[in-house]
């Protein structure tokens, strides 16, 4: 049987400029900045596409004339990145756009950003937020492997040094960090310090994906080789509980992603000792420890010795978010950031990568999501048809 | 010296929903409910509407006796926004009667939070209407 993804490819991916702010910018206005860089990247005009993913897709549809046109307005991240696969796979399209930014979104600085605390009634009184969310599932992890914040501030100085390094980051020539001056950071949610937690900064991106003929014209297309995504339910609504076991012969929250990797892998006829580079997606450090188990890379309470053994770093095992992630590249709200992960994996493929490139890599996981959200979205990408 | 409090009248409270009204009246009255099946006796995660092992629509709610233990915690410095006051300690709670719920430990110094640490629940108010389980280090044994 052929492979589901063999006719589609990633033609085009672009990354706006990012900043702790963009005053001239409102969310859909650096989305259109980003989505006509990925149309140049991918050397597609405007006029070619016939398809928008993404919750901003009605008003680029409007501002860059594209009626009549297909839509998907309400995928975020590799959802949305498989969306707009399945709408060429299966004829409805032949060019999608998938596009996303957040801008003069998170104004109110006295408070975290907007989408870091919704006010679900379960939650909200007990001033439940991402971080609060995440450290309840960190805690679970460090009471049943002994993970120590040791091993959740090597993560952090890891992918902040990463961000250091490039140039295109936020928070570019802030260090380089090490795992002590992670520790020394102040408290925000134990066991999280500041710098285990992402930062916040506003920011457009987006990819091009065509189909196989056209991507023939392209200077770098990149292949699809497996993806899934696994929920639990809505994220910030219910307790954040690692045990909870919905299926009676189902596994754990605390896995949540784990089926997901599973199926990509099996897609791509892979093993995760083939991936050669990893952008995880990073909210916070113990994250990045959680979906190294979940997705295979180590054993179920290994994450934190895996780590703190130096398998993550530039030249290592499994370099990870290598462009300085969440917590240092860019976070520019529930959209974009979730994108960028396929961005960078993308970039890492065609060898296009200003630092932390990889040496010829070949296969690239990138992740969504998290433990502490209740959902995890896994995607393989190649340089090489499959 | 930090001690774990209450917050005060006035943090963003929560807007009860129609299928929630139930569990927030328990609240104003001191009396701690849950939900389960009343076909399968499954205890879920939140309120609910159709149970999620046999599928039945006919939820009841049951009176807790308050207890239970500590599962997981957080200790936040950094509130999501400044009319909350810290430290405060959200936590998961597992009650006596197998059901997780999201509440905060008070009444104790943050270096006191162990994993399954007995607790009891106490009320506190959140706003003129919602009235907020918290829960408290069960000390010698006496459920509040």
């Amino acid at each position: 049987m052929p492979h589901p993804f063999r006719d589609v490819a990633i033609a085009g991916v672009h990354n706006t400029v990012q900043a702790r702010s963009l005053p001239d910018h409102d969310s859909t206005s650096i989305a259109l900045v980003g989505a006509l860089g990925a149309l140049a990247d991918a050397g597609v005009s405007p006029q070619e596409v016939d398809g928008v993913v993404g919750t901003d897709c009605a008003q680029i549809v409007l501002e860059l004339g594209l009626g009549p046109c297909a839509r998907r307005p309400t995928s975020l991240g590799i959802p949305a990145l498989l969306d707009a696969a399945a709408l060429i796979i299966t004829g409805q399209c032949r060019v999608v756009l998938v596009a996303a930014g957040g801008a003069g979104v998170h104004l109110d600085r006295a408070s975290t950003a907007p989408w870091t605390r919704p006010a679900n009634e379960l939650v909200v009184g007990y001033g439940l937020f991402t971080a609060a969310e995440f450290a309840l599932m960190a805690r679970r992890h460090m009471l049943t492997y002994g993970t120590t914040p040791e091993q959740l501030a090597t993560v952090a100085a890891t992918i902040r040094t990463n961000g250091h390094l490039n140039p295109d980051a936020v928070y570019f020539g802030r260090g380089p960090f090490s795992p002590g001056d992670i520790l020394e950071s102040r408290m925000i949610a134990d066991p999280f310090h500041l710098l285990d937690c992402a930062t916040t900064s506003e920011g457009g991106c987006a990819i091009v994906l065509v189909g196989s003929e056209r991507a023939n014209e392209c200077r770098a297309p990149v292949w699809i080789l497996g993806g899934a995504s696994d929920s639990f339910g809505p994220a910030y609504s219910v307790a954040p509980v690692w045990d909870f076991q919905p299926r009676v012969d189902g596994p754990p929250v605390g896995l949540v992603g784990a089926r997901a990797a599973r199926m990509a892998f099996a897609m791509a006829g892979l093993t995760p000792a083939d991936v050669d580079v990893a952008e995880l997606y990073d909210p916070f450090s113990f994250e990045i420890i959680r979906q190294l188990e979940a997705f295979g890379f180590c054993r179920p309470g290994e994450g934190g010795p895996f780590v703190e053994d130096g398998n993550i770093g530039t030249g290592a095992l499994l370099p990870v978010t290598t462009d300085g992630g969440t917590m240092s590249y860019s976070h520019p709200g529930i959209n974009a950031q979730q994108l960028q992960r396929v961005i960078r994996a993308s970039e890492q493929l065609r060898g296009s990568c200003r630092t932390n490139q990889v040496d010829r890599a070949e296969v690239a996981l990138c992740s969504n999501g998290g433990a502490g959200a209740l959902f995890c979205d896994v995607l393989l990408l190649g340089r090489t048809r499959p | 010296m930090s001690l774990l409090l209450p917050q005060p009248v006035g943090i963003p409270a929560p807007l009860p929903s129609l299928h929630s009204e139930a569990y927030w009246s328990g609240c104003r009255r001191h009396q701690l409910l849950y939900q389960q099946c009343g076909q399968c006796g499954y205890r879920g995660l939140g309120a609910f509407t159709v149970c999620a092992q046999c599928h039945a629509a006919s939820p009841v709610w049951e009176a807790s006796a308050g207890t239970g233990s500590l599962y997981s915690w957080t200790v936040v410095w950094r509130p999501p926004s400044p009319s909350f006051r810290v430290p405060y300690a959200p936590a998961v709670v597992r009650l006596d009667e197998g059901v997780w719920m999201m509440s905060a430990v008070i009444g104790c110094e943050p270096e006191e939070l162990h994993d399954g640490l007995r607790l009891a629940v106490e009320f506190h108010p959140a706003s003129d209407e919602i009235t907020l389980p918290y829960f408290a280090p069960a000390r010698g044994g006496a459920a509040h």
